[in-house]
């Protein structure tokens, strides 16, 4: 009998390139330079500089020729979510995947198969983006960053809830929030204006462009200020953000007897935040927790599932357990050196690199 | 619930003291009676429920939990209370939320087969945070950092009382305390000043400066030797027996050898050590036994305790406290020679003739028991806190080593951006081995400096904490060396800090561990 065409391993498959879909010569999120890229976010980890061609949608490839120029692609062609483009001989869309501005989801149609690949996503609104859209597929490949049932992330408007009260409890204090510079940061800030926080908002200069990206694809952010250019009195009871990095280290002996907060999926650990000196963990992040990732995947109906960077096991082991043919997809190249913050502005910080737990967590959670 | 969970998440990541108290302080401000009088109750650990064990509410989460994905999930998170209140399962809506009186209530009220019932009925109807504090308060372990003595400090600086003010009324008081904050509020009178066994605010002494004692009249002092041990409060009255450590937390429970012959009826105050055969052993032994919430006979007998006297603030219903010391001391000798407490004795006044024959006494005592000399004013009034001059401690001068700095990580707080915390070591067979820790003892010129050293010579990170390279030599100051097992050196030094930093002095020539093992007291 002859190869069912149909199943998803004759046509997918894990390159050292990357994820590459043969019958339409394209890789999808490639960790080395390659000839056809297909980008589902601006993440450094999978938006990789060197590609010749690159599709994407046009926050996304906005987003890289911010980051890294040129690399980001000889030529870039921007594809609205929910266009249908025949590659080779695979239907290609991209539909939102909720993760920040411009994430898809990849949906590949090829002789009647539907998969997905779901790239970062997430579940629960986001004032920044558009929202997840559910497409029903034979295989579904999930990322599991949060693949652990203990993590839960809370309703987001508790954990600004805490900000805002702690702003109040200290009001001599400045608070720097650390957070990703892409995301994170334009998420809690629509999160803090969307709870009727109109005060100036102050920015690491890491920060700054990406915001100025989001505003010009109408994400509204308020009024926002160079860190830098403040004095230490006036950032008394304020909201800073900046760089995981930079959160306790030089570049914070600056602000006023600062509260060290940090925004991430991680901060649910208790003994995750103590190790990084967190006074204030709020739990908020751009990843699906353990509910949000059971449920889509139950939502999807798929019946085959591939899940990668993250905590694979336990997320195989639960779907297994539902009948659904799970594998780990052993993808090289994410996760491990975190999400790779751009480099410094002159003089600002030292470069962020290295200086990360020797954890085997991403960091852009 | 939801307050109390939100103040021990807070408290549990807050590093200042002063933050702290803020957020007891804002807590007390914010929620009625008699919630935050349980809140209280749970802050100072005046509360105990035996009846739920860490055993139960494992059994109860693995009736929900797929077992594969709870061990992979606690070896994640490390904490048992903690996995279980992210992991558990909750049946939204299933109950209301209850209220942190209800919980204490009901658990007070519920036979021991019902217990587990009430909790799975609590763990579906709170959120993590809550769940994580229902379970840490029942099973009788909060470690947010919080002595009964800071929860009682942020309740004074809220009412706008002294804190000894409170601490004199608290014995008479009993959870949820209304009357308490009922005063400090305004609305009612001060609560009686207890008769009971509670604590009496202690009278502490200042350290004493060479400066000081060319002013100061031999005449007018009693010296005693000052012993390495703890100091405590003894208090038995009415048929209550406490033992206090100097901040007011009853620590009787670890030890009921000094509880068991406290049969009189008195208030002294003296030093805990461990005796054996008539010696002082050091200070290490006396650690064992502290912290404990069991005590085994094994532990009993090997390091028997002992409470060395040296004053008497109540003797009977008779408060002394306003008398002078030198007929406070005559008090207790009497009192000590018509008791006879076993586990008792006093510590004897030593007789001088001028500062030079003291400074001569003291520069000779090199017994380990001894940590140097208190100095007392003979017509001294027992006085609760620091008064300046009646009392001075007088340290015997500390031991100092040259040492090398092979670690340094962040501190906290507003150190949270400087290498503030030092781990060092000594030579080795040409090794450096590692033999402490210390994060005082420089000036913040020091610490900028001294980071600025860190950064520029780093050979490795670990999160953060940095690797050095060995070339920074600190001379380090410390009371004494003792054997440990905890440590790969053998070796432990008790209150390390920096003395001076050695930035001209080779790494090489520092010293070495033969040097800090011949100073080592058995």
């Amino acid at each position: 009998m002859a190869a069912l065409p149909e199943r998803p391993e004759s046509w997918i498959r894990v390159c050292p390139e990357g994820l590459f879909v043969e019958p339409a010569g394209i890789y999808i999120d490639p960790v080395r330079p390659v000839d056809r890229a297909v980008v589902t976010h601006a993440h450094a980890d999978h938006a990789r500089p060197g590609n010749r061609a690159v599709l994407a949608t046009a926050e996304t490839l906005a987003i890289m020729r911010q980051r890294i120029g040129p690399a980001a692609g000889q030529t870039q062609q921007a594809v609205p979510y929910g266009e249908v483009l025949r590659l080779g001989e695979v239907d290609v869309a991209l539909v939102p995947a909720g993760h920040v501005l411009g994430s898809a989801q990849v949906v590949l149609t090829w002789r009647g198969r539907r998969v997905v690949v779901s790239g970062d996503y997430k579940r629960r609104l986001d004032p920044t983006c558009a929202p997840f859209e559910p497409v029903p597929c034979d295989l579904f490949v999930s990322e599991a960053t949060f693949g652990l049932p203990v993590f839960r992330h809370p309703p987001t408007g508790h954990e600004i809830a805490k900000l805002v009260h702690s702003l109040a409890l200290f009001p001599e204090r400045a608070h720097v929030v650390g957070v990703y510079a892409l995301g994170k940061c334009q998420r809690l800030i629509a999160e803090l204006r969307g709870a009727g926080f109109d005060d100036p908002i102050y920015l690491h200069g890491a920060l700054v462009p990406i915001c100025a990206i989001y505003e010009s694809f109408g994400v509204p952010m308020g009024e926002l200020r160079p860190a830098l250019a403040a004095t230490r009195e006036e950032m008394r009871g304020r909201v800073v953000l900046a760089p995981p990095s930079a959160i306790a280290d030089r570049w914070a002996r600056r602000l006023p007897d600062p509260v060290t907060a940090m925004a991430s999926g991680w901060m649910r650990v208790r003994q995750r935040a103590r190790q990084r000196g967190i006074e204030l963990p709020l739990v908020i992040s751009d990843h699906a927790d353990w509910d949000e990732l059971t449920e889509t995947i139950t939502e999807l109906g798929a019946r085959q599932l591939w899940v990668t960077h993250g905590n694979e096991e336990p997320l195989v082991h639960w779907a297994r357990g539902r009948g659904i043919a799970a594998e780990a997809l052993a993808l090289v190249g994410f996760d491990e050196g975190g999400e790779g913050e751009p480099p410094p502005l002159a003089g600002e910080e030292e470069p962020p690199t290295g200086d990360v737990l020797p954890l085997s967590a991403p960091e852009d959670a | 619930m939801r307050t109390f969970a939100a103040l021990l998440d807070a408290l549990v990541f807050m590093p200042s003291r002063n933050g702290k108290i803020r957020l007891m302080a804002d807590y007390f401000a914010q929620v009625p009676d008699p919630d935050r009088g349980w809140g209280l109750a749970a802050l100072t650990g005046a509360l105990s429920f035996s009846a739920a064990k860490p055993a139960g509410v494992r059994a109860l989460v693995m009736e929900r939990v797929d077992p594969v994905l709870f061990g992979w999930s606690h070896d994640f998170v490390g904490d048992l209370a903690e996995t279980v209140a992210l992991i558990w399962p909750e049946r939204p809506g299933a109950n209301r939320e209850p209220t942190l009186s209800e919980v204490v209530e009901a658990l007070g009220a519920a036979h021991r087969g019902a217990v587990l019932g009430l909790l799975e009925r609590w763990l579906d109807a709170l959120d993590a945070d809550g769940r994580f504090a229902l379970i840490k308060l029942i099973t009788g372990s909060l470690r947010v950092g919080v002595s009964a003595r800071l929860a009682k400090t942020a309740l004074a600086e809220w009412g706008g009382q002294d804190v000894d003010a409170i601490e004199e009324v608290w014995h008479g008081l009993t959870p949820p305390y209304a009357p308490l904050f009922a005063w400090l509020e305004g609305r009612a009178d001060r609560p009686a000043v207890s008769e009971g066994a509670g604590f009496r605010p202690l009278m502490l002494a200042n350290p004493l400066e060479d400066t000081d004692l060319g002013a100061l009249d031999p005449v007018a002092y009693n010296a005693e030797w000052k012993w390495d041990g703890i100091r405590v409060q003894v208090v038995a009255r009415g048929g209550e027996r406490r033992l206090y450590s100097r901040t007011g937390d009853d620590i009787g429970r670890a030890f009921p050898d000094i509880l068991e012959v406290m049969d009189f009826d008195a208030v002294l105050d003296g030093e805990l050590l461990v005796v054996r055969d008539g010696q002082v052993a050091p200070f290490n032994d006396l650690q064992q036994r502290l912290n404990r919430k069991q005590v085994t006979a094994r532990m009993l007998r090997d390091f028997p305790a002992h409470v060395r006297l040296y004053d008497l603030l109540f003797e009977g219903p008779e408060d002394l406290r306003g008398m002078p010391f030198g007929a406070r001391r005559e008090r207790l000798e009497l009192w000590h020679a018509r008791v006879a407490p076993r586990r008792m004795d006093l510590s004897p006044l030593i007789p001088f003739e001028g500062w030079e024959t003291l400074a001569a006494l003291r520069a000779g005592a090199r017994e380990a028991a001894i940590e140097g000399l208190m100095l007392k004013r003979a017509d001294s009034l027992y006085v609760p806190g620091r008064p300046k001059g009646p009392w001075f401690k007088w340290k015997r001068g500390a031991l100092t080593l040259d040492v090398v700095m092979m670690y340094a990580q962040r501190g906290h707080g507003k150190r949270s951006s400087f290498y503030s915390d030092y781990t060092f070591g000594v030579w080795r067979e040409g090794e450096l081995v590692p033999v402490g820790k210390c994060y005082s003892g420089f000036t913040d010129e020091e610490l900028v400096r001294l980071d600025r050293w860190i950064r520029n010579n780093t050979v490795r990170r670990f999160g953060p904490v940095r690797e050095v390279a060995p070339g920074l030599v600190l001379e380090v100051a410390f009371d004494s060396v003792h054997r440990s097992t905890r440590h790969k050196s053998g070796v432990a030094m008790r209150f390390p800090r920096v003395h001076r930093i050695r930035w001209d002095k080779p790494a090489a020539e520092a010293d070495r561990l033969e040097m800090l093992e011949r100073l080592i007291v058995e």
